[in-house]
């Protein structure tokens, strides 16, 4: 119990070379099943970075020079899904050394919101993207993009624009729900197929960045603008509660984890459910243990705001920062 | 009558006669067989006239004759114990005051340790656990107490009380159990219940009754102090048989009402202790307080105004008592008035000892609590008058505990008495006593209004069965599905997160010229605070850059604001300036000591320079001391990734040279502190003399010797403080005088806080001057300060003064013990 907590880590290993701030990150399997690292830039760059030689195998250039903000595999492929802020959700081929955009959706809303995906069936994909109307989300069918169906909040609801999304099915049932997080600070739960609100909490009182969900388990965690993280769950899919000790909905700041400094652009929960990381605006990655909270490590390497993070299947962690540089962590590995 | 008096004296005569001439056994039992005739238990009863006037006139006279003849031959004349068992027959069923009386008069009358004593005082052991004072009780109920007999119902009231004491005195050593008081008085508390249920029935069958003897037996035990026994007895069981019985609450009342004055406090003090409730006293009481003036002043004044010494339940079943009924609330709206007034005056702020405060604060509290809107509206003006002047008053006590009474009492009082209007909020730190108080002021359901006590429990059950299934579900559905892989979650070891701060984005000030310039013009708030944080550690970087600009920097960190929200602003400015002090004392210290008495500052900066002058001069004195505990509060901003990583490879290198050192044996490690000259000794006059210069000269605005006391409390602290730190000094004996004289000028002063601050000043005066130079030079000074702090040890009303006062005598006493040896040889 005595002995001292050990030095903060080192990262494994930095990746440089990107050449303006990086936005998004996606970890994928290329061929032969070499891992693979994409970065999106806000000069509209996509880098593939190889993890073996930990340099850049190519850039794709489909975003007209706009920041690329959101990245995604589909399997079949490997085919890899683009949101740059040029309005334009591309699709690119990679496989075989092919790097071509196959296909683009013309998107509608200026704002900074990620897309999210789900596989409906085998060559089936349903893509959620912020609609036209402001505070609209969009549910697409891929490859066919046809609009399948498109969420308002009821009027006078002003939940404001939709910051982030994570669309999700629940393994007992077949219809797919959407977690939105608005505007306003408030988290809806909707029903795609009846496009309905199940469920509304409001947890922040700042925009909600980044909102993490673990399916098993039906928790959750977002972070916001302000100082600090909100974990809530999902009570039989129907309603939306925020998690343990918060006894009434009329007091939710209890619900908080405080930070030391405000600002959290990105959360992700590792696939195998242990920790989980934020990207800061203090330039730092905090890491948490899953399952109660506890802080586990602050990873001050980067000099910049950062953007986003993301998880290996591996267990490696990569964080991209506006300081331009990728840095990859092997923390508490899989066992 | 008289042939019937005459043959029975006769009888008695006779038997009289035989009982103390015979020695035939035989004899004696006949004897005494015809002489029980006339006790009405045999078959061959005497006629009732006859009885009468036996148990009249001639018990008491039988009873001391065969007192008189109890040896152990006479018992033996019989075998089997037959003559004893006769013998007691007496005692135990004759008339029960007679018999008594008999007993404790023989007892009273026997050698101290014989036979006889034993054997009566086991008699009356038996005579006891027969339940027979029950009998002496009751015969005394039922008479028209008249002049022969109030004598003998005197004697006998004192009999009945001072048993055990008088057993005690005769017995010694030999004291039966059951005449121990903790045992004597709660069999008293049973006997009195037994005879008020005896007097209950007779009541019912139409017959009167006076409990008066027994309202003077519970008198006379409580004025003995035995309340807890017999009260403990009679309370529980009064408070079952009064419940829903109003023939056993008239009794009740009649038996409290019957006490005499002079008992009527200790009988109602020990009442209120024992009820569990007002309800219950209400039953017990009845309307007393309204009947007896005594009563009513006991309840009304002296538990209230002149003692202290109850807990908070029994003060609040005593003011729920005065609440209960409406005959009885115009006494409470009275006392709530007096309270306030008390609470308020400044006098008995000043005189009266914390304790007292703390017991009339929770007084009024509860009176407000009890009381309803409609009656406060009526005497709002007046109650809110006296209150505004308290709580002003006491926020000009320079004690905290006063103030902080001040300002939860008047928070909660405003809140009640002007629920409509702006209310009264105050910063205080909440403690133990604050929240005890605040407790206390939830009102309280109006008599008649039993429904309103339903309404708060509702909506809590209302809440809580969703309370429960939030806080059951969620953390539950996350365990369910996981338990067996994520079994090994708590392995993950947290990294050091020590460096894990607030962020900030200008850079830090490198030199102190740095700071002083970004403290004085910067626009820039951040810049600002980072400045203001470095300070220090610069100051104590660089003491030549620091000296150049010594005054400058202290000027300014004197004059400093606090412009943002910064976490610890006036630590930061404290220990930079304490720091800047060290660095150049002469120069600084002069100039904070000469500030202290000038024109513009406020009373906080005042009091900062006092500070900050005491550390810096602990800090010269004891180097070291003070920096490494500033260090550990704050360790400097820009040095963090160093910190955290020195320990870290130290620990590894240390035990690595540990595992390849033989050792054959370890010195004792533990003589670090380093040595040193002691720099306080060139300077301690600049900080001392210039604040003791002036301190009797008023300007506009700063008076000490007038409302700024607790200003002048503070200087005599720091004076003492900073006389206490010249230890082993030059100036120290020169600094001693002046110090007394200071002392001497102000030693009747009214405020506790500047008397502490003298006592202690005191003190270290008696440390840090040594003794020979004290006895040599100022002996005059010290007897008078001798008999000043004999008379505060004495009389002083603050119990911190009187233990400083008895402290200093202490320091004093051991000077002399440690002088008087060097100079007898």
């Amino acid at each position: 119990m005595a002995a001292p907590a050990p030095p903060p880590p080192d990262p494994q290993f930095v990746l440089r070379g990107a050449h303006s701030a990086v936005h998004a990150l996606h970890f994928c399997d290329g061929a032969e099943g070499r891992p693979l690292l994409l970065s999106g830039s806000l000069r509209g760059l996509v880098h593939v970075w190889s993890l073996e030689t930990r340099r850049p195998l190519t850039a794709l250039d489909g975003h007209g020079g706009q920041c690329v903000t959101w990245l995604h595999t589909l399997p079949r492929g490997p085919q890899l899904l683009s949101q740059g802020r040029d309005l334009q959700l591309c699709t690119w081929d990679l496989a075989e050394g092919r790097n071509a955009v196959v296909d683009a959706v013309r998107l509608e809303s200026m704002g900074f919101c990620r897309a999210s995906v789900l596989a409906e069936g085998p060559q089936r994909w349903m893509v959620a993207v912020p609609g036209r109307g402001n505070d609209e989300v969009q549910v697409l069918e891929l490859p066919s993009k046809t609009s399948v169906s498109c969420l308002k909040p009821e009027a006078g609801a002003r939940l404001g624009m939709p910051m982030c999304l994570q669309l999700w099915q629940a393994e007992s049932s077949s219809r797919p729900l959407l977690l939105a997080g608005y505007e306003d600070g408030s988290l809806a739960l909707w029903d795609v197929s009846t496009r309905k609100v199940c469920s509304r909490v409001a947890c922040h009182s700042e925009p909600v960045m980044g909102l993490a969900l673990d399916p098993r388990r039906a928790r959750g965690v977002s972070g916001s603008a302000e100082k600090a993280l909100a974990v809530w769950s999902l009570e039989g899919q129907q309603a939306l509660q925020r998690g343990p000790g918060s006894p009434s909905p009329g007091r939710w700041a209890s619900t908080h984890l405080g930070l030391t400094n405000p600002g959290i652009a990105d959360v992700k929960i590792r696939p195998d459910s242990k920790i989980l990381a934020t990207a800061g605006w203090d330039h730092r990655v905090r890491v948490f243990q899953w399952r109660t909270m506890r802080p586990l490590a602050v990873l001050a390497f980067h000099s910049a705001t950062v953007h986003c993070v993301a998880f290996d299947t591996a267990g490696l962690l990569a964080a991209g920062s506006g300081d331009q540089r990728i840095s990859v962590w092997s923390l508490y590995p899989p066992t | 009558m008289d042939p019937v008096a005459s043959a029975v004296r006769l009888e008695v005569q006779e038997a009289v006669h035989i009982l103390s001439s015979s020695e035939d056994g035989g004899h004696i039992v006949s004897t005494l067989q015809s002489l029980r005739r006339y006790l009405g238990e045999m078959e061959t009863q005497a006629p009732p006239g006859e009885q009468e006037e036996f148990s009249r006139t001639h018990f008491s006279t039988v009873l001391r004759c065969v007192v008189g003849k109890l040896s152990p031959n006479w018992l033996d004349l019989l075998p089997d114990g037959q003559l004893k068992e006769l013998w007691a027959s007496f005692f135990l069923e004759g008339p029960a005051d007679q018999a008594f009386l008999v007993l404790m008069e023989s007892i009273e009358g026997a050698a101290s340790p014989s036979f006889r004593l034993m054997k009566m005082a086991q008699l009356l052991a038996r005579f006891l656990s027969a339940g027979r004072m029950a009998a002496v009780m009751e015969g005394q109920c039922g008479q028209q107490a008249g002049p022969a007999s109030r004598l003998l119902q005197e004697t006998l009231l004192t009999r009945v009380v001072g048993l055990p004491d008088r057993l005690g005195n005769r017995l010694q050593r030999e004291m039966l159990a059951a005449f121990f008081p903790q045992n004597y008085f709660p069999l008293l508390g049973e006997e009195v219940l037994r005879v008020l249920q005896a007097v209950v029935d007779s009541l019912r069958g139409g017959l009167d009754c006076s409990v008066s003897f027994l309202s003077q037996v519970l008198g006379k035990a409580c004025v003995h102090g035995r309340q807890k026994e017999i009260l403990g007895v009679l309370v529980p069981r009064l408070m079952v048989l009064t419940q829903g019985n109003c023939l056993w609450q008239r009794v009740c009342w009649r038996l409290v009402e019957c006490v005499p004055d002079q008992a009527m406090e200790a009988v109602l003090k020990g009442l209120v202790e024992a009820a569990p409730g007002p309800e219950v006293l209400s039953r017990l009481l009845g309307n007393l307080v309204t009947k007896s003036k005594k009563a009513q002043f006991v309840m009304t004044r002296k538990l209230l105004f002149l003692q202290y010494s109850c807990s908070t339940p029994v003060l609040q079943s005593l003011l729920g008592y005065l609440a209960m009924d409406s005959q009885r609330r115009p006494l409470l709206v009275q006392a709530l008035k007096e309270l306030l007034e008390t609470w308020g005056s400044s006098s008995a702020i000043r005189h009266a000892p914390l304790e007292q405060q703390r017991y009339v604060s929770k007084a009024v509290l509860i009176c407000l609590a009890h009381l309803g809107e409609a009656e406060l509206r009526a005497c709002r003006d007046e109650l809110l008058a006296s209150l505004m002047d308290g709580v002003k008053n006491r926020l000009d006590s320079s004690l905290p505990p006063v103030r902080r009474l001040g300002m939860t009492v008047a928070e909660v009082a405003s809140a009640r008495l002007h629920p409509e209007g702006p209310s009264l909020k105050f910063q205080y730190e909440e403690d133990e006593l604050t929240r005890e108080i605040l407790a206390l002021a939830a009102p309280w359901p109006m008599p008649d209004g039993p429904s309103e006590a339903g309404l708060p429990v509702a909506p809590v059950g209302g809440e809580s069965p969703d309370q429960e299934t939030v806080d059951g579900g969620g953390p539950q559905a996350g365990r369910e599905g996981s338990d067996s892989e994520l079994d090994s979650d708590d392995e993950l070891v947290p990294y050091d997160m020590s460096g894990d701060r607030e962020q900030r984005n200008s850079k830090t000030p490198a030199y102190v010229r740095d700071c002083l310039e970004a403290l004085t013009a910067s626009e820039n708030w951040e810049r600002w605070e980072a400045a203001l944080q470095a300070l220090e550690g610069l100051v104590l970087k660089s003491p030549a850059a620091t000296r150049e600009v010594s005054l400058e920097l202290a000027k300014v960190l004197l004059h400093l604001e606090e412009k943002t929200v910064i976490a610890g602003f006036e630590g930061l400015r404290q220990r930079a300036l304490v720091a800047v002090t060290v660095t150049d004392p002469a120069r600084v210290a002069e100039y904070l000591a000469v500030q202290f008495y000038a024109l513009n500052y406020s009373l906080r900066q005042r009091m900062d320079i006092l500070d900050v002058l005491v550390l810096a001069a602990q800090e010269l004195s004891r180097p070291g001391c003070l920096r490494r505990a500033a260090q550990q509060g704050s360790p400097g901003p820009g040095s963090q990734p160093s910190v955290a990583a020195v320990p870290a490879w130290q620990a590894v290198v240390e035990e690595r040279v540990r595992r390849k050192t033989r050792r054959f044996c370890k010195g004792s490690a533990g003589w670090a502190a380093a040595a040193g000259p002691n720099e306080f000794n060139a300077v301690a006059g600049y900080f001392f003399f210039p604040l003791l210069q002036r301190f009797d000269r008023p300007v506009v605005t700063f008076d000490l010797l007038g409302d700024d006391q607790l200003v002048l409390g503070r200087l005599a602290h720091a004076l003492g403080a900073l006389m206490y730190l010249a230890v082993n000094t030059v100036v120290a004996v020169s600094m001693g005088k002046a110090l007394l004289e200071f002392v001497w000028a102000l030693r009747f002063h009214r405020d506790a806080y500047v008397r502490r601050g003298l006592l202690s000043a005191i003190s270290s005066v008696l440390l840090s001057v040594p003794a020979e130079r004290l006895l040599a030079d100022l002996p005059d000074e010290l007897l008078e300060a001798r008999s000043w702090l004999a008379d505060v040890a004495e009389q002083d009303a603050d119990e911190d003064c009187r233990l400083l006062a008895v402290k200093a005598l202490l320091v004093l006493e051991k000077l002399r013990d440690r002088l008087l040896p060097l100079s007898s040889p």
